[in-house]
């Protein structure tokens, strides 16, 4: 790891201006993706301002419509959390099957949101669940947000303070890991919303990163069930191919955990 | 057999250590005024050295110096060595280039170190590496067998032309041709073993530490054999004679072959901590091992089996191409050859076998010896084409295993080995017991209308171990002998210290070679300490591999005892007024039989270092050594049953149940034993499912992590129905055969074959991943 | 360079050291508690996971500011004395370590799972719940063992309480 200088500020607006005064200053949750590449030397920031025990910052709340995630509140505080369970169940099992225990006690979901891997779980239900993504200066809708692989719309020392989730009728999540890194081989999140409106969001599978997945979300819309999706055939086109699957694999993780995702919804 | 003697199952001695943090390997050890190594390695598969500008580096905070490739061949370090002779069809010595500890023109793989960086700590020693700038012009590489082999193909080595090291033959091609040509039925087979990275979990470190006043070296190294890496290190890389070098290796975390080998950092460790007249250590990191560790395995093979109109096997014909990677690593040349083609016959009475092993440069890692060595690729090629065979000629795989069973012993196979004795139906049947084979159609039929594939795959594997007669390797072009050491002190007041030239890391040697001596002696295993791993303290041994500490390293125990028994009894038949041939002993006792006389083994120690009333002529003391060069290999072997589900969505494979019955002679410790075939297993269910080191076109190694190189968890395997059979090894005194390969040479077939059967395509190769096997169910 | 300060093992602890300094090599380098390990440098393997405030995490994932004035639990602080740990005890009675060099990571996850799950632990759980730890040597067969081993005796203990 290259030479780097520490801060642990106490509040979002002493963070802002830590990063505002770094000359490559980088912000760190949980960790877990920013050290790994600092051992690595693939990154060498002049400043990392630890945003993880920030106490705005960490939390869940819940209202009749909404589930608000509060960005530095961590897998396994998120898993185990009571409002979380009731209001979303899919969104405790996803956290449960991401990462292994170590790592959920440390990783964040607004850490993961923010980084955007392509194969990381959150961003699958974000965007299934139409969520808003708020930071330290507006509030950005889940389409809005993700931008491609690593990429985001947040701007320059923008911190994403929380998540917010419509709380949806029914939805769920199913995901294939890669059998190395343990990250999402693909993973899918199916939700129907309280409008009625079906979102499906699938992560690990395209070489742009989280992608809603149209064919079937009108399959669902016609009959929520896993068996309509039998005869779905999900494209290939632009899905990643590597070393773990090929494209056409990928098309075919889609569909099925598609259909695991529904099951699991009930 | 006593509660602690042979066949016990007592829990290890040296766990405690491990289980508090107090167990002392080559990172935790700490010296004076000690520097950190950290090298600068090739970016590029294949690339001539056009400069190296070191001098930025030098100018860094707390860099003490920053050697070269160049200065290391200035000095006259010798290159590393090919320890194992192997002569081509046409008699030719095989074709090798030479290998400098680091590179001085020529880099030809990914990883290769060409400087190093001594710097005041591990983090200014890496900051101040990516200081060093290496002007590089690339050339083309040939990144595995066909790219090596093809027309054309760019030319690692100028001694070896064509990339080919040799091209070897074993057996008799005319019989084998003619058998071929009465044959009834024949099976013919391409397929891939997979290269394999060993990932032992502590990565390898050295620490070097010159005293200029003594002109000595101690080295603390991550070995499998130190006093091999001291004699080569002495030998032929001009460290230091063997009295001014002292290797130790404390505790290490796992070899699994990996650490058998004498690599470049070591070397370069020991030559710098002179240079700069301070220690260096060297820690490697997980990816450092990834491109420098030797690999295994990595072969291409046809294979063709003949059968008559009854089933019965006629003869084997196989070429192999192995992948050796850039350079010749120290027993990498008798792996595919004397190690691989010579197991080709199984358990099965083949009569004639031909078998011709291509041996292949390419711009990758060195390949050498990986956990059964040979032995797994010999397995596996043999136990699908039976497998093949079976579904072929549509009969039961078991039957048609056991109608070609060897079943008289010894037996004289066409490719060298004779095989001293085993019961092959014994294992088979006790397997197909555990596994209710006859259970399995029913509950075939049954996953399949819950939409499960469920398959069930057979291994029946044998292995040659505890390697073997010096002569016999000798001839065969071994550069060293495969005896091993042994020393019993008894010290004056009873205790006993054994130092032995096995090197334990990880196989519990402080525990069962303490149950071989409490078990003869009578006494409490907590009365006998191990001494190993250090060549101030013991004289030679050859160190551990192939799994031969029982039945090599602890036969020349057995032998030390016989010595010190004998003078000890004639000490207490002297004390006790008796004839030395009435002399017993029990319980740490040695007893006048028929009598209520005895002396205990204190005393007996006591009197033997008093020396005040010994027996005429006698030296005082109570010490022994013997060497033992052991008479043949041994032959352990078994039956592994594998049954598994697949998921048609996702090819994804879920276990059933696994079965192992291992015959591996008399157990010493069984609950170690176990151990041990667990280990192997999981090692070769993750060849089987898991694992893979993939290159691209250009060399990189695509899977040069944790990240993207799959490592078996505990979520990936199931737990193991472990049981033996017994059948004495003859060769050795102990009856003994060796328990630490098996795993991982028998498991791999036995999941290849219960995935095929699952799925109904038998063209599947490993790993086995839930992509290509939802390709394989697809193309059926 | 900050100044750290923290519990280790129930001493209180202070080290002058560099910003970029993981809490694995404070411990190792600093501090001489070489019993936790380094084993990857992808966060995967967990031979370094010690307890910060309770929590099994990985040392080699965390910089020493992260743990700045945090209890930090590692394997030379289970046992009390010459007693062992019922963890510590279950690895050895049931054969749970080879080589030795994952078990102090090993250990310390595994008593964070039995913490998290109580007595109620099944094969299929201990499997799952040891994904971020690898060993290559025992199979995982006799860790599996050991754990569910550990479980029931620290049940015991604690209702013995």
């Amino acid at each position: 790891m290259y030479s780097t200088n520490y801060h642990r500020p106490s509040s979002v607006e002493e963070a802002v201006a830590l990063f505002g005064k770094g000359s490559d200053p980088k912000y760190l949750a949980g960790g877990h993706t920013l050290l790994p590449v600092m051992k690595q030397r693939l990154a060498g920031p002049s400043d990392v301002i630890d945003i993880a025990k920030i106490p705005g910052l960490i939390g869940v709340e819940a209202s009749a419509d909404a589930l608000t995630i509060k960005a530095a509140t961590t897998y396994y505080d998120i898993m185990h959390n009571a409002d979380v369970k009731r209001t979303i169940p899919a969104i405790a099992h996803l956290t449960s099957v991401l990462g292994d225990p170590a790592v959920r006690y440390r990783g964040t979901i607004g850490g993961s949101v923010a980084t955007n891997d392509p194969a990381a779980d959150y961003p699958a239900a974000v965007l299934a669940l139409n969520a808003t993504v708020k930071t330290n200066k507006r509030e950005i809708p889940a389409d809005q947000f993700f931008k491609g692989l690593f990429m985001t719309a947040l701007e320059d020392n923008e911190i994403i303070t929380a998540i917010s989730f419509p709380i949806p009728a029914k939805a769920g999540y199913a995901k294939m890991r890669n059998p190395a890194s343990r990250f999402a081989l693909t993973g899918v999140f199916v939700a129907k919303h309280k409008s009625g409106e079906i979102r499906v969001a699938a992560t690990g599978a395209s070489q742009n990163g989280v992608m809603r997945v149209g064919v079937i979300e009108e399959a669902l819309k016609a009959n929520w069930s896993a068996s309509a999706l039998d005869n779905v055939k999900v494209s290939d086109e632009g899905l990643m191919a590597d070393i773990h699957g090929t494209s056409d694999y990928r098309a075919n993780l889609i569909r099925v955990m598609a259909q695991r995702a529904v099951d699991a919804a009930g | 057999m006593g509660i602690e003697g042979i066949g016990a199952s007592v829990v290890r001695k040296e766990d405690r250590r491990f289980i508090t943090g107090k167990g002392r390997y080559v990172d935790d050890i700490k010296i004076i005024g000690m520097t950190y190594a950290h090298f600068v390695r090739s970016p590029h598969a294949h690339a001539k050295i056009k400069s190296i500008d070191v001098e930025a580096a030098k100018a860094m905070p707390g860099v003490v110096d920053v050697l070269t490739g160049q200065q290391i061949v200035d000095d006259k370090v010798g290159n590393l060595i090919c320890g194992w002779a192997i002569h081509s069809k046409d008699g030719s010595a095989m074709k090798m280039g030479a290998w400098p500890a680091m590179a001085p023109e020529t880099v030809r793989f990914v990883g290769q170190a060409v400087a190093v960086v001594i710097a005041e700590s591990k983090n200014l020693a890496r900051d101040a590496a990516e200081a060093v700038v290496v002007d590089y012009e690339e050339l083309p590489a040939a990144a595995d067998i066909k790219a090596a082999i093809a027309p054309g193909a760019p030319q690692l080595h100028p001694e070896a032309p064509g990339n080919i090291v040799y091209d070897w033959e074993i057996g008799d091609q005319k019989a084998v041709d003619e058998a071929f040509g009465k044959a009834a039925n024949v099976v013919s087979f391409e397929l891939t073993n997979n290269r394999l990275v060993p990932n032992a979990m502590e990565p390898r470190a050295a620490i070097a530490d010159y005293d200029s006043a003594e002109e000595h070296f101690t080295l603390y190294t991550t070995s499998q054999n130190p006093h091999v890496a001291r004699l080569v290190l002495s030998a032929f890389y001009n460290i230091a004679p063997e009295h001014k070098l002292r290797v130790v290796a404390p505790d290490v975390g796992g070899g699994f072959g990996s650490k058998i080998f004498i690599y470049p950092e070591e070397m370069v460790a020991l030559w710098a901590s002179k240079k700069v007249g301070r220690a260096v250590k060297w820690t490697g990191d997980r990816s450092e091992a990834f491109l420098t560790d030797a690999h295994g395995r990595d072969h291409v093979s046809k294979a063709e089996l003949a059968f008559d109109k009854d089933n019965k096997m006629l003869a084997l014909r196989v070429t192999t191409h192995a992948n050796f990677g850039a350079y010749m690593s120290l027993f990498s040349s008798s792996v595919p050859t004397y190690l691989y083609a010579t197991l080709l016959s199984g358990q099965y009475n083949i009569p004639a076998i031909y078998t011709e092993v291509i041996g292949v440069y390419t711009n990758t890692t060195p390949v050498d010896a990986y956990r059964g060595a040979g032995r797994p690729e010999a397995c596996y090629l043999l136990e699908r084409l039976v497998e093949t065979a079976a579904r072929q000629l549509k009969v039961d795989p078991a039957e048609l295993r056991r109608k070609n069973f060897i079943t008289q012993f010894p037996h004289q196979t066409p490719v060298i080995m004779a095989y001293d004795i085993g019961d092959f139906n014994a294992s088979l049947d006790a397997a197909l017991k555990a596994a209710d084979y006859a259970g399995f159609p029913a509950r075939k039929a049954k996953a399949k209308a819950e939409g499960k594939l469920r398959g069930l795959g057979f291994s029946c594997y044998i292995e040659a171990c505890g390697i073997a007669p010096s002569k016999a390797v000798g001839s065969l072009g071994a550069g060293v002998g495969l005896w091993e050491s042994a020393e019993v002190r008894v010290n004056p007041v009873g205790t006993i210290e054994i130092l032995t030239g096995s090197h334990s890391h990880g196989q519990g040697h402080e525990t069962t070679f303490a149950q071989l001596v409490a078990d003869r002696l009578g006494i409490p295993i907590n009365q006998v300490s191990i001494v190993h791993g250090d060549t101030d303290k013991v004289q030679f041994g050859m160190g551990t591999y192939g799994s031969r500490s029982a039945a090599v390293g602890m036969s020349a125990i057995f032998k030390a005892m016989e010595k010190v028994e004998a003078k000890a009894k004639k000490i207490a038949a002297h004390q006790l007024e008796a004839s030395e041939g009435d002399i017993v002993i029990e319980n740490g006792e040695f007893k006048v039989t028929g009598t209520d006389k005895s002396i205990a083994l204190p005393m007996v120690a006591l009197a033997a270092y008093t020396a005040h009333n010994l027996p005429d002529g006698m030296e005082p003391g109570l010490k022994e050594s013997a060497f033992y060069d052991p008479t043949n290999f041994t032959f352990p072997a078994g039956s592994y049953i594998c049954e598994l589900e697949v998921d048609p969505g996702t090819g994804k494979t879920s276990f059933v149940s696994f079965v192992a019955v291992d015959d591996f002679g008399r157990l010493i410790n069984p609950m170690i034993v176990e151990g041990q075939v667990h280990g192997g297993l999981v090692q070769g269910i993750g060849q089987a499912l898991l694992e893979n080191a993939i290159y691209d076109d250009t060399g990189q190694l695509v899977t040069a992590s944790f990240m993207d190189y799959a490592m078996p968890r505990a979520d990936d395997v199931p737990s193991f129905k472990v049981s033996h059979t017994e059948t004495l090894c003859p060769g050795n005194p102990l009856g003994v055969k060796g328990c630490g390969e098996a795993g991982a040479i028998g498991a791999s077939a036995a999941v290849i074959n219960a995935i095929t059967d699952a799925i109904g395509n038998n063209k599947l190769e490993m790993p086995a991943t839930p992509d290509r096997v939802w390709h394989a169910i697809h193309a059926a | 360079m900050s100044k750290i300060s923290m519990t280790v093992n129930g001493k209180a602890v202070t080290a002058e050291v560099e910003d970029r300094t993981l809490l694995v090599h404070l411990l190792r380098d600093h501090l001489n508690l070489t019993g936790t390990h380094v084993g990857c440098d992808t966060s995967q393997c967990g031979a370094c996971i010690v307890h910060i405030d309770g929590r099994a995490v990985k040392s080699c994932t965390t910089l020493v500011g992260q743990a700045n004035g945090a209890n930090i639990t590692t394997i030379e602080g289970i046992s009390k004395g010459d007693e062992l740990h019922p963890m510590q005890a279950a690895f050895r009675d049931n054969h749970g370590l080879q080589c030795g060099y994952c078990t102090p990571g090993m250990i310390m996850s595994a008593i964070d799972i039995v913490h998290r799950h109580g007595g109620d632990l099944d094969e299929e759980t201990v499997r799952q719940e040891l994904e971020g730890n690898i060993c290559r040597c025992t199979g995982y067969h006799n860790i599996v063992k050991s754990v569910l081993d550990a479980a029931s005796r620290m049940k015991v203990a604690q209702a013995a309480e």
